[in-house]
């Protein structure tokens, strides 16, 4: 199973954002993508993750488990937002993600118990999701990685508002997600603390858009 | 994010924006004029045909009023073909043609109420009757107001003009339901219906000036249309020059 | 699947909810229409479906705004664009779920209302019948406007005036099948089928509607 990607370019707006991006990340094995603020880092993460159509060329999982019309369906996507419901405590959220995200083939998640001791947080899945602090949140919404198999994880600044033991723990369940066989790409300003990572370097805005006006 | 086929990038080439603009400022003077000219005609055969004994001058309201409301509907249908071109094929001119025809749509069925309930004076003795047929435009007046409304609440042009672009599909596809339900709920409390505008019931006299109005005002619509659409191609220029100032005064790149 | 729909009911019973907040709304209407046109009880029985029908209505666009945009708002509207269930699928189950959550409180409130209004028990049932089969249109296509305003900071009142033309037939077939009901000349089947006819259509056409407009609106 490899990731590849050719020639992407991706616009927001009327602003062409990046330009002609490939790369290919084998199985076992996590870019990092770096660049300085606006570079588009986050849009790129955006594109592989189906959430917004590029402008020209392709990415796609070759030689997966199952056949996937769209890398989106392969991939679990964890953004700035945590994507988990305040009223609902923690155990509704993860159970309800587990359900709903289902495994991939090739894979499986691991119980919601288990997902939260990973994180490090046992004993409080029975509070509201909104009681919890930043980084209790933030380390909640890694452990929705866990609870469903996905080859492929897209973060987007993972370890933002986290300290340093966090961040290692983070570091942690990336490689054993490696381990699995699956493959990482994550935009981040902090080294993720993993062994042997690739680089993919961002240079920012690349010009208004060829102008079809 | 696949190629688009051979056929389409033709049809690309053929309506891009600078072409298009080329051929916009070769048509507009022609078709404006003929359109002039086609108005100067209608409104001599509006006011030389005699009245109907019934209606008296009256009558008259309608080489305006019939036209208008006839392009109240063929404006929306012209918006749903852009919708379809905008979701379909995902051409720019689609956008801005939908974007460009909603404000005269609007204006055009505006113009057909408003003469309508002007009719309606004389005739039924009040300004407005829920009448099946004034009903149904007064709700079309409405989804143009809507389509508008949510085009101005968008900052982002291609954005906003596929987000519509559903909606107006949406509308295309009600409004039938909408008409049928209408036509139902007012033959249920009001049986009697006041004038019948159909076929047989009018006269070849009225129905040569009708015609030649008709055409006149359709032709007035192309011509407004594709000036409001050169309109909103300029608009659209003068923001992306605008951006690449921007950028090129940061000194970013 | 079923835990969407279960969450999605979990959520409108918790805190911040909006369960009840539209049948407090609906009721809140309906009790001011008599100050409005006086406490005559032939007047009010006369117009006591219509009236019933048209809260109702106003009830059930109230909190449709919320249906995607809490959603997008905490990132979870991401996730579910990118699953590989079908979005019209995804769509069409938050829709059932708001619709219990939200409309089937109004049909159930309904009977209540229309004591107050006077009404005798057959235009009360009809107009539970007749909400009962209207407000899932009503909803499913609120769901098609909801997702189009997803992106707007102030969407809820435009999703209202995107939405309302579209609902006029529901109303239209929904008032005047609870009249053909209590007049005896007119026949209740045709319009109350109708009805359904419609709900059916906007059943489909809401979600595919909705899910095209938020994979167009995802930034």
């Amino acid at each position: 199973m490899r990731l590849v990607a050719e020639g992407l370019s991706a616009k927001r707006g009327e602003d062409l954002i990046f330009q002609d991006i490939s790369f290919e990340i084998p199985r076992g094995e996590a870019l990092v993508v770096k660049g300085p603020n606006g570079s588009g880092k986050s849009t790129l993460l955006r594109v592989l993750a189906g959430l917004l159509p590029a402008e020209t060329g392709t990415a796609k999982l070759v030689a997966a488990a199952q056949p996937v019309e769209r890398l989106g369906e392969a991939c679990h996507y964890l953004g700035h937002r945590n994507a988990m419901k305040r009223e609902l405590t923690v155990d509704e959220n993860l159970v309800f993600w587990k359900a709903f995200f289902g495994d991939f083939s090739g894979g499986a998640g691991i119980s919601v118990d288990e997902a939260v001791e990973s994180v490090g947080l046992r004993g409080i899945v029975h509070l509201p999701f909104g009681y919890l602090s930043a980084g209790q949140q933030r380390r909640m919404a890694m452990a929705k990685l866990l609870v469903a198999w996905r080859p492929v994880w897209i973060l987007d600044e993972p370890t933002a508002a986290l300290d340093a033991s966090a961040e290692a723990m983070f570091a942690g369940l990336v490689t054993t997600h490696l381990a699995r066989g699956g493959i990482a790409i994550a935009a981040t300003h902090q080294p993720l603390g993993l062994e042997g990572v690739r680089e993919l370097r961002m240079t920012g805005f690349a010009g208004v858009g060829e102008a079809v006006w | 994010m696949s190629e688009p086929s051979l056929a389409i990038r033709k049809f690309s080439d053929l309506a891009n924006p600078t072409r298009f603009l080329a051929l916009v400022a070769t048509v507009w003077p022609w078709l404006a004029g003929l359109t002039l000219c086609l108005f100067a005609v209608g409104l001599y055969l509006s006011f030389t045909t005699v009245g109907d004994y019934q209606q008296g001058e009256t009558v008259r309201i309608m080489y305006v009023h019939v036209p208008a409301a006839w392009l109240s509907m063929m404006c929306y249908t012209v918006m749903a073909l852009s919708a379809l071109g905008t979701l379909v094929w995902r051409h720019p001119l689609a956008d801005v043609s939908a974007k460009a025809a909603a404000p005269i749509g609007a204006c055009f069925t505006l113009v057909a109420l408003i003469t309508g309930s002007l009719w309606g004076k004389p005739m039924w003795g009040t300004w407005w009757v829920w009448d099946a047929r004034l009903t149904s435009v007064f709700v079309l007046f409405l989804m143009y107001l809507g389509l508008i409304a949510l085009n101005r609440a968008m900052d982002e042009p291609t954005r906003a003009a596929k987000v519509s672009a559903v909606l107006i599909l949406v509308g295309f596809v009600n409004i039938p339901i909408i008409k049928f339900s209408v036509e139902w709920w007012n033959t249920l409390h009001q049986p009697a219906s006041v004038i019948r505008m159909d076929g047989p019931t009018i006269s070849g006299e009225f129905l040569r000036p009708l015609l030649v109005m008709a055409v006149a005002f359709t032709l007035l619509f192309f011509t407004l249309h594709i000036l409001a659409m050169r309109n909103e191609i300029l608009r659209r220029r003068i923001a992306v020059l605008r951006r690449h100032a921007a950028r090129s005064a940061g000194g970013a790149a | 699947m079923i835990a969407l729909l279960a969450r999605d009911l979990k959520l409108s019973v918790r805190a911040g909810g909006g369960a009840l907040i539209g049948v407090l709304f609906f009721m809140t209407v309906v009790a001011v229409i008599p100050f409005g046109v006086g406490p005559d009880l032939n007047l009010l029985s006369r117009i006591g479906p219509a009236i019933l029908w048209i809260g109702a209505l106003l009830a059930s666009l109230l909190g449709l705004d919320r249906l995607f945009q809490a959603e997008r708002e905490d990132g979870s509207l991401d996730l579910l664009l990118m699953q590989e269930t079908p979005l019209v699928l995804t769509v069409f189950v938050k829709c059932v779920a708001h619709w219990v959550a939200t409309g089937l409180p109004l049909v159930i409130a309904s009977p209540l209302l229309g004591l107050f209004m006077n009404m005798d028990e057959v235009a009360i049932g009809a107009t539970t019948l007749t909400l009962l089969a209207g407000t899932p249109a009503i909803t499913f296509i609120g769901a098609a406007g909801a997702a189009i305003a997803v992106a707007l900071p102030r969407g809820g009142l435009l999703v209202s005036i995107l939405v309302l033309p579209l609902a006029i037939p529901v109303l239209i077939f929904g008032v005047s099948a609870v009249y053909a009901a209590i007049q005896d000349p007119a026949p209740f089947l045709p319009p109350f089928l109708i009805l359904i006819a419609i709900n059916l259509f906007f059943a489909v056409l809401g979600p595919v509607a909705a899910a095209a407009a938020l994979r167009l609106s995802s930034d």
